[in-house]
């Protein structure tokens, strides 16, 4: 079966299911007793399993099902829940997820069996007391049981399609199927208990039928179906010239659904069946008769056929065989919960999508910018002119409105990623054996989706971070009056057009004597430098890269891999990271992240003949100078701006542009800033502040450092966007 | 263009009947001062005259800088420079060939003329030799031969997915 091209939402549900289960288990570690988690809970794992099995990922299948079981019996108030059992779920999770992994990198899902997990899952329930063994005992082997039974009576029970009564225009156009030699097949899809939108898999499932043949009947009717009036199956007539398996495949294929019952509607092959709805009919011996020639014909036609039909058949019994197993688990849980949460119901929108919209504004915006560059130029008739400003005006609304409501459709709230970060703490406790708690606040705090997705990793380290390094142990806490349980916050809001997301302690801070010391010891700054240096400059040290004050490495940080990370990441999602510590009493980290990146406010300037934009956001002012004030430092140019020594940046030299110098001793320099470095870069010219959009400049030139993209002017012209960050 | 296909389409067809259709492969010849080059239609996106190209600074020689095409930014690299021929003349003729090379990736060449589109079938290609491969003419996956001489087909994996090189 090939169900390839439905692994990336495979991989995109299974990770939602997966972030709901290790949630959901984190609460029911809290609140054991909670009905509506140990229901969510169940759910979840149901569908991990349903979506694993329809897949053919038989591993994940397996340890989902033994998952499932013991939510089972923890629903039905045979098990209670244990610490240790929520140890074991934890360990499930995390081999889910290593599952996950192998089948994103490389759509298989490995070897490991994590029998070990499957035993202990088994042993929780087998080794409870008395009543819980009794009840868990004959559910198991009742799964085993029900295989070998004799399908021959199943199929009738679920093969509803068989008791579908034909209407006379439905029997004419079976006819004609026939005498065309196209086959008929019956097929009855029951949709998994757990789905939540039954009419749009139901929908899926016609669809996915239309284009295989065509749908005669359904029962109940497609209205109905499309209206939701249905229990959990439906059976439909489908008339094509495909195999009965790959329309059964094809329908099977369709997430959320429990399992397909199929067969041919064919006289000779199914006599059984065809009786039955030659019972229900009033005019059997037409049908008969009509049905009975083409396949007649078609025999002579080909002998070879015949096989065919009896291999789909052979088929069929094994596609009806196959959903049996699972059928038994699926009937065990037939109490689906009566009111169900209030499920975030998403969209999912293909970023693709996404980004054309936004090549559309900004395309809207370049047409704006032509319009103010013709304004600047012919404003002679004066009424035209004010009128032709209206309009722009109105346009300049316009566009920065669209940009706005797309800019939120790219955002999303930093939560999908801050959501794992509880787990990972209470596992951290257990492994440093130190009590904390972790409060988070601003999770719905919206950022642009590519930031998201790369935030995770730089805040993890954080958190990571805070936790081994920052908080103390219990008794060093004790000995400083803390409380013995260390709390870590993670606190995410908004700020003008930034985001900050701050990880804070209430732990032992960073020891900045320790820092100088280690600094000196292995020779990253002299004891020379160490007397100069402000506290602050010797913390900004710890975001050197390989420098880890951990005196012991542990597996959870120190190994001198990550605030060199975290700050490179940060930065190149054009952010910021600092750190505030007071020796004793705990640090702050605070992230600081631009909301969006693809259209900035930009100060366009001229060199020589080219056009270059500098963001204004690393513009701190401009000056008009004279050659006497520059200086020179060793042999540097230099000048001097209110006490401040500003190194200058010829852009000509820099950039390699072709130009004369001209004689005019009045230079007009833009001071930018770093952190707390300034340098000035001259310029020949201003043109203006620009409201730009940033485009890359793609695969082939990548190598230029002080260039971090192009963008498109009014006139149509590519400009140059410098990266004054890189220029220090 | 549209009649090409269904001829070739023509050819396919036939194939039941045991005749093996010879197989085809448009090129846009183009010109290089005397010299005439060929260049696979299927990675050919479009063709656009020669506009006015920003120049990037700190790349390599044969990177003549980025165009403006249509809202996104593409760049534009000189086979010349690129082959050690003298540098691009800009006339009325010059025009870029914006290829898709992959996706999302696009990389306009400059050429001097644009001459025609050819049909070429297997028989007319003579591959280069890998011995006869030399620096130069790395660029050359073989020679096609029809009516209007000989063009030189252009390998453009080597020509332009040889990323820029830090120069």
């Amino acid at each position: 079966m090939d169900v390839s091209q439905y692994l990336e939402i495979f991989i995109d549900e299974t990770k939602e299911h997966l972030q709901s289960l290790n949630t959901q288990i984190l609460d029911l570690e809290q609140d054991s007793e909670n009905a509506d988690t140990i229901n969510e809970i169940f759910r979840a794992a149901h569908s991990l399993k349903g979506m694993a099995g329809t897949m053919g990922y038989k591993r994940m299948q397996n340890l989902t099902h033994d998952m499932e079981n013991v939510f089972s019996e923890v629903r039905n108030g045979n098990i209670k829940v244990k610490a240790n059992m929520i140890d074991i779920l934890f360990q499930c999770l995390d081999a889910l997820e290593e599952y996950l992994d192998n089948i994103q990198s490389s759509a298989d899902e490995g070897t490991n069996d994590n029998e070990p997990l499957i035993k202990a899952l088994n042993q929780i329930l087998a080794g409870n007391e008395a009543e819980a063994v009794e009840e868990a005992a004959p559910e198991v082997p009742e799964i085993k049981e029900e295989k070998p039974i004799p399908q021959a009576v199943k199929p009738d029970q679920d093969a509803k399609w068989t008791t579908i009564v034909l209407g006379d225009s439905e029997k004419t156009v079976i006819g004609k199927a026939f005498e065309q030699g196209k086959k008929v097949y019956g097929l009855t899809v029951y949709v998994q208990e757990s789905c939540i939108l039954k009419a749009a898999r139901a929908f899926l499932v016609f669809k996915a039928m239309e284009s295989l043949g065509e749908i005669i009947v359904s029962s109940p009717s497609a209205q109905d179906i499309e209206d939701e009036q249905f229990e959990n199956d439906f059976s439909i007539f489908v008339l094509s010239d495909r195999s009965l398996e790959e329309v059964i495949e094809a329908a099977e294929s369709v997430s959320e659904i429990e399992k397909v019952v199929g067969g041919a509607l064919d006289l000779s092959q199914s006599p059984s069946r065809q009786s039955q709805t030659v019972s229900e009919e009033k005019e059997p011996a037409g049908e008969t008769e009509k049905s009975v020639q083409p396949e007649a014909g078609r025999a002579k036609e080909a002998a070879a056929k015949a096989e065919p039909v009896e291999k789909a058949a052979e088929r069929h019994e094994a596609v009806q065989e196959a959903p049996q197993t699972s059928a038994p688990a699926s009937r065990q849980e037939k109490k689906p919960a009566a009111n169900k949460p209030v499920v975030n119901r998403t969209v999912r929108v293909d970023i693709e999508k996404l980004d054309s919209l936004m090549n559309l504004v900004s395309e809207l915006i370049i047409a704006k910018n032509s319009l103010v560059s013709i304004s600047a130029t012919s404003a002679s008739d004066s009424s035209t002119a004010s009128a032709f400003n209206e309009q722009i005006e109105y346009l300049e609304s316009v566009t920065t409105n669209l940009h706005e409501s797309v800019m939120k459709v790219r955002m999303v709230p930093i939560e999908s990623v801050v959501q794992k970060f509880p787990r990972m703490i209470r596992d951290l406790q257990k492994k440093l054996g130190k009590k904390m708690e972790l409060y988070m606040s601003g999770e719905e705090t919206e950022l642009d989706r590519t930031v998201v997705d790369e935030i995770g990793d730089p805040l993890m380290h954080l958190l990571r971070n805070a936790a081994d390094h920052g908080l103390e142990s219990a008794e060093l806490r004790k000995e400083r009056g803390k409380p013995a349980t260390g709390s870590i916050h993670l606190d995410a809001y908004q700020d003008g057009n930034n985001v900050i997301i701050e990880v804070s302690d209430d732990g032992g801070g960073i020891d900045v004597t320790g820092v100088k010391e280690k600094a000196i010891s292995r020779g990253v700054i002299t004891p020379e430098q160490a007397e100069n240096m402000s506290d602050k400059d010797i913390v900004n040290l710890l975001f050197l890269p390989s420098f880890s004050t951990a005196e012991k490495v542990t597996d959870v940080s120190g190994r001198g891999v990550g605030l060199d990370v975290v700050k490179s990441k940060i930065e190149a999602l054009s952010g910021e990271v600092d750190v505030k510590t007071k020796f004793g009493e705990g640090s702050v980290w605070t992230i600081r992240l631009p909301l969006t990146l693809a259209i900035i406010q930009a100060l366009m300037v001229v060199v020589g003949d080219e056009k270059y934009a500098i963001s204004l956001g690393s513009i701190e002012t401009i000056e008009n100078i004279t050659d006497q004030d520059i200086k020179y430092v060793q042999a540097k140019e230099v000048i001097n701006l209110r006490g401040a020594v500003i190194p200058l940046i010829r852009l000509d030299d820099m950039l390699d542009i072709r130009k004369e110098r001209s004689g005019d001793d009045n230079l007009v320099v833009v001071i930018v800033r770093k952190g707390d470095k300034q340098a000035g870069l001259v310029v020949d010219e201003l043109i203006g502040q620009q409201e730009i959009v940033i485009k890359s400049l793609g695969k082939y030139i990548n190598k230029c450092k002080f260039i971090s993209g192009a963008t498109i002017l009014g006139d149509g012209e590519v400009a140059l966007i410098l990266d004054a960050n890189a220029m220090f | 263009m549209d009649e090409l296909n269904t001829n070739a389409m023509y050819m396919m067809e036939s194939d039941e009947d045991g005749y093996v259709a010879p197989q085809i492969t448009q090129f846009i010849v183009v010109k290089f001062g005397e010299e005439q080059y060929g260049i696979d239609i299927k990675y050919v996106d479009n063709i656009v005259r020669m506009q006015h190209i920003t120049r990037v600074p700190k790349v390599s020689n044969y990177i003549k800088g980025v165009i403006n095409l249509r809202g996104e930014v593409v760049p534009v690299m000189s086979i010349r420079l690129k082959m050690d021929l003298a540098d691009d003349v800009e006339t009325k003729a010059t025009r870029i060939i914006i290829l898709k090379l992959e996706q999302h990736c696009n990389i306009g060449i400059l050429v001097d003329e644009v001459k025609e589109v050819v049909n070429l079938e297997e028989s007319q290609i003579e591959r280069v030799s890998y011995e006869a491969k030399d620096d130069k003419s790395n660029f050359i996956y073989g020679i096609g031969k029809y009516d209007g001489g000989l063009i030189s087909l252009l390998d453009l994996n080597t020509v332009a997915l040889d990323k820029e090189a830090v120069s």
